[in-house]
């Protein structure tokens, strides 16, 4: 039997392209600002960018659509100097250049805002700005004076003498954005810059860009979120499968017809149909409770502080042993998927950390199943029947660089087909990994590949098939699709919904907010390491969430019935 | 399937293979530039291992470089690096030789406890880094380093005549005094004037076969490799990192306990100042040679061994025999260099390759493609 079955169609052959492919509507005053012709980029492994065409007028917003792994980032990276193309040309300001590095990008005036910023956290705004751009103004006066002035110039409300630590993910942001700024940038690329904001969030950067742009300069936008992109985009461009395969008038574009065009076909929707849960709880936390073991914090972006609506730089209280889960009960029923929405970094990966045994609470209980677990190894966990699909595939799902079988093993040595008595029986666990490439539609041409030349998605399907080869009870899903094309999401999403209508219990925890309303019998919202709201998925909205994100609501959030219908695609 | 599984033990060889080019090629230069012939001293000692007795000391060699690699290769599969497994080998020959020189059983047993007590000392001595490391977090670069240095000390101390060490009658050396022979370890007599190979040598290598299986076949090695290739993936996978640390640490301070047992049980069956030293560290490099895997160490010591011996002959032709040494030098940085390059290569080439593959339709069938 195979889990895939739902309508999901096979590659589909290259959709016959618009007319007026590539085309913009340009005015014929002055030259645009980045125009690409022909780009082609042969990529290992990877979707290839072929034949590219995209034109972007000075002082617009232009949005670059595309599922992910569609070839936007790679598209980007060739913009911005960090690859070179096969074959294509590239002009800026109708000049035609060729970039062999990012400097080279930057001396022409193009900036990039990465997706994942780059500060060093101990470093104050003004230290991270001036760092590698020393030359320019200089360290002292004359740099804090520049800084002022573009913060003043654009609206970024950046304050110079505050540490990069205590500043939330929006500021962040913004620093991330005037350190491009300051290196003299016209043309800035801002690679999915809304994927880590909450909606306010998203609402305050689209009015430092339309900022940006009533000064003269361009924006590159990078997106799958089409309602965002109809609200800022002057211009659309999409790609699918590594071309452009159209533009878009966003004054007159539906977010349905973007999607369609993105995608090819129809799009999947996470939304579960019927409902399984059961009255059996499967997972019962009580009182959990962890605090920061002093400042040698591992986790990522633990310090992510309240987001600050009215734009300006806040500094963020931190009181010694910060709780980083607070007093967290929750009850997750066979059949229930239960969701926890929350701003990455209050607290989420700590839960997981600790339901899988990873770390060591203060105070708490976790039982699993009727049997109390709180004091039971990582190991012990797994083989009890908790499946864990990682947040970060790459540090805790996968031995990069062994062979697939042996990543089938990975978190499962002590059970069947594995091993016997301690001893690995590699002839069964090959066996086994060719039934999960089968049923789970990993593309590869064979299990003795390494894990790392798997795209991200094949290398999500073969851990989704891994852990569910192994009858999980309860299934830790921590952004079960985050980098992951649209196909093998539908697939991912699919097998979550078939395992939860055999009884399965799952924690889903995800950014997408749209995911996790459609996937999720139960909602609630993490804040600060506390569960502060719940929710009901079916009447909710994402913008609703996104306000009890920021902690400015608290306990029941009772949706508005009339659902928005243009929400966002995915 | 097959071309991937070629392709892969080619980038294997190249390493090693482009390693010892460079060093070569290098080790040439420097004799040129010193005005020496480059090409005598090779042939001379290629000449030499010729003879029958030169290839005994080979063999013998082999055996105590596998063993002192084996301690080194595990921590290294674990991502830990023993350097202190030299202190290791010389504390645990020393207290092994003591304990073997004051009793008295019969056959086996002698040797049994003999080897049984220097396993105990190498792991203790290495179990300290590894307590280390674990509560305190103390790097076990350093504390392996250090405790070398405090196990000379030691020996030293514990080798003098007013504690346990003997001082045979006209001679300045210092011993732990004579194992009787119901614990010495049978070998295999060449013939008069080639010498005996220790018998402990093929424990050495029938431990190569252990190596593999542990680390290949069971839960335990493949803990232990996945720590290795990853920690934080282990830890989420349900390895215990501490424990693990503590048990390679363990393991790896008791081969390095063992590969004190050739020379000992088969020769010189006491302890005593000019004990072969630096054993440990030569262990290293030929680990790195021989990529941690137990063919590749063999042939990795059996090239060290043989550089250490056929070359001793060479100061009587007017060569320095330490080109010997800077030639075993260079080898460390271009086996670091040419893996790093090769690695590399590797990966980059495995994911053209499987772009390549499934560009040409050459994806194993799945069920969404036969139900399509």
């Amino acid at each position: 039997m195979s889990p895939w079955h739902d309508n999901f169609a096979p590659p589909c052959p290259p959709a016959p392209t618009p007319s007026g492919q590539g085309e913009c509507v340009i005015n014929a005053s002055s030259p645009p600002a980045v125009e690409l012709h022909g780009i082609t980029k042969r990529f290992p492994g990877v979707v290839a960018n072929k034949d590219i065409a995209i034109t972007v007028r000075k002082g617009t917003v232009h949005a670059l659509i595309g599922e992910n792994g569609a070839g936007k980032s790679t598209l980007m990276k060739i913009l911005y100097g960090m690859q070179k193309p096969d074959e294509g040309t590239i002009a800026v300001d109708g000049e035609q250049v060729t970039f062999s590095s990012p400097g080279d990008a930057i001396a022409r005036g193009i900036g990039m805002v990465h997706q994942h910023f780059m500060l060093a956290d101990n470093l104050t705004v003004l230290e991270n700005v001036v760092l590698g751009g020393e030359k320019l103004y200089g360290i002292g006066a004359k740099a804090r004076k520049k800084i002022q002035e573009i913060s003043d110039a654009y609206g970024l409300g950046v304050r110079p003498d505050v540490l990069v630590e205590d500043l939330g993910v929006a500021d962040r942001q913004r620093v991330e954005i005037l350190k491009v700024l300051y290196r003299g940038a016209k043309i800035l690329i801002l690679d999915e810059p809304t994927a880590v904001l909450v909606p306010q969030e998203v609402d305050a950067l689209f009015d430092n860009l339309r900022e940006l742009k009533s000064e003269g300069l361009t924006v590159i936008f990078i997106s799958h979120k089409l309602g965002e992109v109809l609200k800022v985009a002057d211009d659309i461009t999409v790609i699918r499968r590594g071309t452009t395969v159209g533009t878009a008038d966003p004054k007159t574009a539906t977010t349905k017809q973007l999607a369609e065009l993105m995608v090819g076909t129809e799009l999947p929707s996470p939304e579960t149909r019927e409902s399984t849960v059961t009255d059996v709880p499967m997972l019962q936390v009580k009182e959990l409770t962890l605090t920061e073991a002093g400042a040698a914090s591992a986790a990522p972006l633990t310090t992510a502080a309240p987001p600050d609506p009215s734009g300006a730089v806040g500094l963020q209280e931190i009181g010694e042993g910060r709780k980083l889960l607070d007093d967290i009960s929750l009850t997750i029923h066979k059949g229930e998927i239960l969701g926890i929405a929350g701003v990455e970094g209050n607290g989420q990966t700590e839960l997981i950390e600790a339901l899988m045994g990873m770390n060591s609470p203060d105070a708490g209980v976790i039982t699993l199943d009727g049997e109390d677990i709180s004091n039971v190894s990582v190991r012990k966990r797994r083989e009890g029947g908790i499946g864990y699909i990682p947040e970060d595939r790459h540090r805790h799902g996968l031995l990069l660089e062994a062979p697939l079988w042996e990543n089938r093993i990975l978190g499962h040595v002590t059970e069947a087909p594995n091993s016997k008595r301690g001893v690995l029986d590699p002839k069964a666990a090959r066996k086994d990994t060719e039934r999960i490439v089968r049923e789970y539609d990993v593309r590869t041409p064979g299990i003795d590949v390494t894990a790392s030349s798997l795209s991200g998605g094949n290398q999500q399907k073969l851990i989704v098939g891994r852990e569910m080869s192994h009858a999980p009870k309860f299934l830790i899903a921590a952004h079960p699709t985050r980098g992951v094309d649209v196909g093998a999401q539908a697939q991912i999403w699919d097998a979550i919904r078939d395992a939860r209508r055999e009884g399965l219990a799952v924690l889903l925890i995800s950014a997408d907010l749209d995911e996790l309303i459609g996937l999720s019998d139960t909602l609630r919202v993490m804040y600060r390491g506390k569960l502060v709201a719940d929710a009901d998925p079916a009447t909710i909205t994402p913008e609703e969430l996104g306000s009890a994100m920021t902690g400015a609501a608290t306990g029941r959030l009772e949706g508005t019935e009339a659902q928005s219908e243009d929400g966002d695609a995915r | 399937m097959m071309k991937l599984d070629k392709d892969k033990l080619i980038i294997g060889a190249a390493g090693p293979v482009l390693a010892l080019l460079t060093s070569f090629v290098l080790t040439v230069l420097v004799l040129l530039a010193t005005g020496l012939d480059p090409i005598e001293p090779i042939r001379l000692m290629i000449e030499n291992a010729g003879y029958s007795d030169i290839q005994v000391l080979i063999v013998n060699q082999t055996g105590i470089y596998y063993l002192a690699a084996l301690a080194v290769a595990i921590g290294f599969r674990m991502n830990l690096f023993n350097i202190g497994v030299d202190g290791q080998y010389r504390l645990a020959a020393m207290v092994a030789a003591l304990v073997g020189a004051s009793v008295e059983l019969p056959g086996p047993l002698h040797i049994l406890l003999i080897v049984l007590v220097a396993m105990l000392t190498g792991a203790f001595w290495a179990g300290i880094a590894g307590i280390l490391k674990t509560a305190r977090g103390v790097s076990e670069v350093v504390s392996t380093i250090m405790l070398n240095a405090i196990a000379t000390s030691l020996v030293a101390w514990l080798i003098l005549p007013k504690n346990f060490g003997v001082q045979p009658a006209g001679s300045n050396n210092l011993t732990t005094g004579e194992i009787s022979e119901s614990g010495w370890f049978p070998g295999i007599d060449m013939g008069e004037g080639n010498g005996v190979i220790y018998g402990f040598t093929f424990v050495a290598f029938a431990l190569g076969v252990v190596y593999w299986f542990v680390l290949n076949r069971t839960r335990f090695g493949f803990d232990l490799r996945a720590t290795g290739a990853s920690e934080s993936a282990a830890q989420a996978s349900g390895v215990d990192a501490k424990k693990m640390i503590l048990t390679s640490m363990l393991i790896s301070g008791a081969l390095a306990g063992l590969s004190g047992m050739p020379t000992l049980l088969g020769e010189s069956h006491t302890y005593s100042l000019d004990f072969p030293t630096g054993v440990g560290f030569t262990a290293i490099t030929i680990a790195l040679l021989g990529r941690n895997h137990p063919v590749g160490i063999f042939f990795a010591a059996l090239l060290f061994a043989f550089l250490d011996k056929a070359s001793s002959t060479l100061d009587t032709f007017g060569y320095p025999k330490e080109i010997t040494v800077i030639m075993q030098g260079i080898i460390v940085i271009a086996v670091v260099v040419s893996y790093e390059l090769v690695r590399r290569y590797g990966i980059r080439r495995q994911q053209q390759k499987v772009g390549e593959e499934l560009a040409a339709g050459g994806a194993l069938k799945t069920d969404k493609e036969v139900a399509a």
